[in-house]
């Protein structure tokens, strides 16, 4: 869907991005990682054209940006950022109808997008689409900020930073919201963040920045079993790689055949949670079960612990 | 090279300003209309060329000089030159010993002046000077003027011609107008700082105070000396003692009463607000550290609001070296006296002879007010 | 029925008050006789009031019209990137020219245009573009910035974003500028009498001639009446905009 080439970013004379290259599927979710001043955001800047490339160029479907006029391109693209940047003088229904309206949709569909989004995003339309944004709690600002991100179906999303505002359990759920909405709308995601943890719990393809350069860029696991530089197992940490390797994998796709005596365990499980369960019990095997409740295998401590290896 | 928006803007003004407009008006007498004259009809050819040289010259360090410091020093020297030339015009078309005649500024010198004098504040802010540099900078430029004007470098031009008949009237009119600003500051300070404390100390009072106060400043300032010359009127004839004071009706007493009021209004509210400003934590560990309410405001409180307290000082000196110069017209005296005597008189000299010092002092006020505003700011009190 | 408050209940008579002396003076007359010395006239008598104070208006607002629709384009021009250039002198600028006293401004036109109502309009003018210009710029640079992103980041054009999201929420400063712009040019106004334009001065000033009392407190405190309504109207205005437009 996006195909970066040799994208580079200079003021002056400091390089910013310095040769990025890499090709993002579509369908995919994508987090970009790296500590501040990495270039990361200005990675993501550059493919909706907030930025322009010193040289290099991006492709959107095969075709280059610079094609059209800049603002063009940005309505065809979701754009999300930190503190949400709700329009303060406009209410929850009119921030979100804001592109549509940049589009010149007619009324009915803006609001029936509109209702649509609020649903989706568990905001009562009757209760908040008339509010301000400086009614909302810090969640609901941010909710509504993805969902004016979202409002003229875009094919792509761009979020930079977008959870950073948020305290750590109303980031979890805004976490999981995200997962859904993939999921339920489709979009390919961008998604720029300095949480290595946030990038392993949702990215199912992590680039990692540093100095303006991407040091590696592949699926998550590849980050633990195959660094690509020093620099890459250091952010991702040593200390508990292996645990790490175990949250990637699911109990569903490590279950052996057969079933054995023993606690059952979701087959949505990650691996690590399994086995945090299996030493809280202090048994060596579970069995896995589907969410209606049919076995479907069973794990043992030992075949847990050799998916932590790489 | 890509030239600078506002020095192209500078440059093209001035320069079409000094071709096309007079640089300076001969006037025969006081009286009859005036003829026009160029830089190039007045000064000798060498002259003439050599100022056009240098402020081509000013004009390129405008355009492509990116250095403030190059930038100011080539404006100050355009200053200079303009000035030296409407002088020497001045020597030029008076005839010796004549004291009838009337050489005047034209609108082609107030243009390039003008568009110099932007050029040097657009320097002077890119340098951004701190508090005493900008003080230094003001007393400069103040001593450098008031030396030639001493000198007689001006003498020959028509508002020096002014002076030269009002120079008595002048220096008291002067100390007047200054009288009337500091004094009526020195009244509102003396009531409006107590007023300002009470007015943190017992919020209920906050609103009514500063509401009545903003009411107050709204009136316009000839409408308030109005409004107060009948009551002032009355109290004189009905207390002799009032009348003995040189309470009036008419003259300095509703000025200063008036003034008075519109200062009460920025320094009522700058105590407020500075002392507001001032952390609950210092209180506390004051208090706790066992110094009385009475301490804890003069030590800790009033000189922590200091910085807010004398932004109010600059605001109240500024609005009122302005506002005096209305009280000219019910006989408070200032240099506005100057202002509309020239306005009955159509003497557009003997008005720059009143607003231009009025002007001079109030900047003069607001740098050295402000520097001392950033100076208390700074330093931890 | 909600009860007014002691405000609009003052409001509402100083609006009576202040249309019924203009319209009947006469009816007022008992009111200020005592203020007049040997049968002086205890109402003005020289023109109408009524005519007097509308044109005094009339000058104001032309020239705060004027002040606003420069001052805005002023204040929008230098906040872009290509007039960047010319920021730093502008805020310096504004702060100079309010060392400037109004009066000043009325007496330097005067020679350049002559007597009546064009120094007047000119003055109101040029002073009544310092505060409005000031606080747009205030207005448009603080901004939250996470705001002005998020609308680029939409796909506003420049025009786009300024239009719906710069000067809406600017909107509530640029309305304190105009009303302090106001206040000053009412009382400028009030001087340009003076120099012959049409206005309440005229009273005050013929009361100080003739130096009857009178008509310099009817003077004085119909134009005092008229600025701080006019004041008061605009603190309204500039509330119910704050509502809609909220920075938190």
């Amino acid at each position: 869907m996006i195909t970066i080439e040799n994208l580079t970013k200079r003021y002056g004379t400091t390089t910013v991005v310095d040769g990025v290259s890499m090709h993002i599927p579509r369908n995919s979710l994508t987090v970009i990682v790296g500590t501040s001043g990495s270039g990361k955001s200005t990675l993501l800047r550059m493919v909706n054209r907030l930025v322009e490339p010193t040289s290099g160029r991006v492709l959107l479907d095969g075709n280059d940006t610079r094609a059209e006029p800049a603002h063009l391109l940005r309505r065809r693209i979701g754009y999300a950022i930190q503190g949400h940047g709700l329009f303060p003088h406009h209410t929850v229904a009119e921030n979100i109808a804001t592109v549509p309206r940049l589009m010149g949709w007619d009324a009915a569909r803006i609001g029936a997008r509109v209702t649509e989004l609020l649903k989706a995003f568990a905001l009562d339309p009757a209760t908040f689409a008339g509010q301000f944004p400086h009614q909302l709690s810090g969640g609901q600002q941010q909710r509504v900020g993805v969902a004016r991100a979202l409002a003229a179906e875009p094919q792509l999303l761009l979020m930079d930073e977008p959870f950073g505002a948020l305290d750590p359990i109303i980031r979890a759920k805004a976490q999981d919201d995200l997962l859904d909405i993939r999921r339920r709308f489709g979009t390919t995601i961008v998604l720029v963040t300095h949480d290595m943890d946030e990038a392993f719990r949702l990215g199912d393809h992590v680039a990692v920045m540093s100095g303006g350069r991407m040091l590696q860029y592949g699926p998550p696991a590849e980050l633990l079993t195959r660094p690509a530089d020093p620099l890459v197992s250091r952010m991702t940490g040593l200390a508990d790689r292996a645990m790490r390797l175990l949250s990637l994998s699911t109990a569903g796709e490590a279950a052996l055949p057969g079933t054995v005596d023993g606690p059952a365990v979701a087959a949505s499980a990650s691996l690590r949670d399994v086995l945090s369960e299996l030493v809280w019990r202090g048994v060596d095997a579970a069995c896995v079960t589907d969410a209606d409740g049919t076995a479907r295998g069973h794990l043992t401590v030992a075949a847990i612990l050799a998916h932590g290896r790489p | 090279m890509r030239a600078d928006r506002l020095g192209a803007l500078l440059s093209a003004a001035g320069t079409t300003a000094l071709l096309s407009l007079p640089f300076v008006i001969f006037k025969a007498n006081r009286i009859v209309p005036g003829t026009p004259h160029s830089l190039g009809d007045v000064l000798p050819a060498w002259g003439a060329i050599g100022c056009y040289a240098l402020l081509l010259a000013v004009s390129i360090v405008a355009l492509y000089v990116t250095n403030p410091r190059l930038r100011l020093f080539a404006a100050l020297a355009g200053v200079v030159v303009v000035a030296l030339a409407v002088a020497a015009a001045g020597n030029a078309l008076t005839p010796a010993g004549n004291k009838v005649v009337r050489v005047a500024p034209g609108a082609g010198w107030w243009i390039a002046s003008v568009c110099l004098g932007l050029l040097a504040t657009d320097a002077i802010t890119r340098l951004r000077p701190g508090p005493a540099l900008r003080v230094l900078l003001l007393a400069a430029a103040l001593g450098v003027a008031l030396l030639a004007l001493a000198h007689g470098t001006f003498d020959h031009l028509s508002i020096m011609r002014e002076y030269a008949v009002n120079a008595v009237r002048f220096a008291h009119e002067g100390a007047r107008h200054v009288a009337l600003a500091a004094g009526s500051l020195g009244a509102a300070l003396v009531a409006g700082l107590p007023l300002g404390i009470l007015c943190y100390r017992v919020p209920r009072l906050r609103a009514a105070v500063l509401g009545t106060l903003n009411l107050i400043q709204t009136i316009p300032g000839i409408a308030l000396f109005g409004m107060l010359m009948a009551p002032l009127g009355a109290l004189a004839a009905a207390v002799p003692l009032a009348a003995q004071l040189g309470i009036r009706g008419i003259g300095a007493a509703p000025a200063v009463v008036a003034l008075f009021l519109y200062s009460l209004l920025p320094i009522v509210a700058n105590t407020v607000a500075g002392l507001k400003r001032v952390p609950r934590a210092t209180v506390d560990a004051a208090q706790g550290m066992g110094m009385t309410d009475s301490q804890v405001l003069t030590r800790i409180e009033l000189p922590l609001a200091l910085p807010v307290i004398i932004t109010g000082v600059r605001i109240v000196l500024v609005q009122n070296i302005g506002m005096v110069t209305v009280a000219a017209l019910i006989g408070g005296g200032g240099l506005g006296t100057f202002v509309f005597q020239g306005i009955g008189q159509t003497a557009i000299d003997l008005v720059l002879l009143g607003a231009i010092p009025i002007v001079v002092l109030a900047f003069s006020a607001a740098v050295v007010l402000d520097a001392l505003a950033e100076v208390m700011a700074r330093a931890p009190a | 029925m909600k009860v007014p408050g002691v405000a609009s209940i003052a409001r509402t008579a100083a609006l009576v008050l202040l249309a019924a002396f203009l319209i009947w003076p006469q009816r007022f007359a008992p009111l200020f006789v005592p203020l007049t010395q040997y049968g002086a006239p205890p109402i003005y008598d020289q023109g109408n009031l009524l005519t007097l104070a509308l044109a005094q208006l009339g000058t104001v607002c032309c020239a705060a019209l004027a002040s606003t629709v420069v001052a805005v384009a002023l204040g929008i021009l230098v906040t872009r990137p290509s007039g960047a250039q010319f920021l730093p002198l502008s805020r310096t600028l504004v702060n100079i020219g309010q060392t400037f006293p109004p009066v000043a401004v009325l007496a330097v036109a005067v020679p350049l245009v002559g007597f009546g109502l064009k120094p007047t309009l000119i003055a109101l003018f040029a002073y009544g573009l310092l505060p409005i210009f000031e606080n747009t710029l205030v207005g448009l640079k603080t901004c939250p910035p996470a705001v002005l992103e998020a609308a680029s980041g939409m796909g506003m054009s420049a025009r786009q974003r300024l239009l719906s999201v710069e000067l809406p929420l600017a909107m509530p400063l640029i309305l304190e500028g105009i009303r302090v712009s106001l206040v000053i040019s009412v009382g400028t106004a009030t001087i340009g009498s003076t120099v012959a334009a049409k206005g309440l001065g005229e009273v005050i000033i013929a009361g100080l001639l003739s130096n009857n009392t009178a008509f310099i407190l009817q003077g004085a405190l119909v134009t005092g009446l008229m600025a701080v309504l006019l004041y008061d109207a605009l603190t309204g205005l500039e509330r119910r905009v704050c509502r809609t437009v909220r920075i938190d």
